[in-house]
């Protein structure tokens, strides 16, 4: 969808934007060895593990890669559910 | 004395590596410093026409480690500048005629002569960067603001500090203000955050560099375009001084500030 500048301008978006964006998750890739699709299965397998001890709501599961500089992370945040039933 | 030894790579190839080299070599030398630069791209010799020395060749590195001639003899004195030598690289031999130690040994010999030991890195992550980097005190890192250039720095920022030889530092070479300003290149500060390592210089896209290098006269040899200089300030911040880095972008006028606002919030969404 072009937006209103680009409709007045006929201009494309500029491309740094894009160049930044997609950098940001090759170097993330390239830095950790793991693809997009390793996370996904990482998440469902840990997931199953977790299920055997505690009962977890699994779309309130977020995982996730957070970096400061050049050091990556993993972080795996997990809601409980509640188990007075 | 004992000199300092800095490796110029980059990953990929054709960043600027050697005309970095030539630069800072140069620069270095013209504030009085004693400099010898070492090409060890074997096999791609290119040092010596960067820095208009070609016809004074008579030894090479591997001569030198194959102890066929002595240190100094292979040593070309650029006559235009007090101390300053380029120990050439040889031409019709593979990387695998140097090791690594022996680059440490060359060193070792050079440096109680020496303020400045420069070592202009072949492309690549193989033989040719282990043997540059083997002897060096500083990794110097030379990339281009553009996606493949900046994904292989990283790479080598990565082997760098797995050899022990990190932190590197950064150079951003080519930076093309017009570019930068329409929103079409990386800037300085993307660059920096994408790489997360110390920057010591942003070396505009000139075209003095071209025309030096066509003459075999680096740009900072009698330069006081943007280039030349960028190149002189960085030298001054290998020797520990505070140089504020220089304004490279050009200034805007409130269409520009205006547009770029609205590209920008296109791009993120
Ligand atoms: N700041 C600059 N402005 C304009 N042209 C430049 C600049 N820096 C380098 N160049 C040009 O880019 C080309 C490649 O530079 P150079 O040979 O220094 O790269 P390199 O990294 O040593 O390449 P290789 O990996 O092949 O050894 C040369 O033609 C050089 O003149
Ligand atoms: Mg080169």
């Amino acid at each position: 969808m072009p937006n209103l500048l680009e409709l007045l301008t006929g201009r494309k978006p500029a491309s740094a934007g894009q160049a930044k964006q997609r950098l940001q998750f090759v170097l993330q890739t390239d830095r950790t060895n793991l693809t997009p699709k390793m996370l996904a299965d990482l998440k469902d397998e840990l997931m199953q593990v977790i299920s055997r001890y505690v009962e977890i709501d699994p779309d309130t599961v977020n995982i996730s890669m957070t970096h400061e500089g050049r050091e990556h992370r993993l972080v795996a945040d997990i809601p409980l559910k509640a188990t007075h039933r | 004395m004992t000199a300092k030894v800095v490796t110029i790579s980059s990953g990929k190839g054709g960043v600027g590596k050697t005309t970095t080299t030539a630069n800072l070599a140069v620069a270095l030398a013209s504030q009085g410093q004693k400099v010898t630069c070492i090409d060890a791209d074997i096999g791609l010799r290119n040092l010596d026409v960067v820095m208009g020395l070609e016809n004074r060749i008579v030894y090479d590195l591997v001569e030198v480690v194959e102890g066929r001639c002595r240190v100094r003899q292979a040593m070309i004195r650029d006559k235009r500048l007090p101390e300053l030598y380029l120990i050439p690289s040889a031409q019709t031999r593979d990387k695998n005629s140097v090791s690594p130690s022996d680059m440490i040994a060359l060193c070792d010999e050079l440096r109680p002569e020496m303020d400045w030991i420069l070592i202009d890195c072949p492309a690549g992550i193989e033989r040719g960067f282990r043997n540059a980097i083997a002897p060096a005190d500083l990794v110097l890192v030379v990339t281009n603001p553009e996606v493949s250039s900046v994904r292989d720095a990283d790479r080598i920022i990565g082997l760098v500090e797995a050899e022990e030889k990190g932190p590197a530092q950064l150079i951003i070479n080519r930076l093309n203000p017009a570019l930068v300003k329409r929103g079409d290149m990386l800037t300085a500060e993307d660059v920096l955050e994408l790489l997360a390592i110390e920057l010591i210089g942003v070396i505009p896209e000139d075209e003095n560099v071209v025309i030096s290098t066509n003459r075999g006269q680096p740009v900072t040899l009698d330069g006081k375009n943007r280039a030349a200089v960028a190149f002189h300030n960085i030298a001054r911040r290998l020797r520990g001084e505070k140089v504020p880095f220089m304004n490279l972008e050009e200034k805007d006028g409130f269409f520009d500030r205006f547009a770029r606002l609205f590209r920008t919030g296109g791009s993120n969404a």
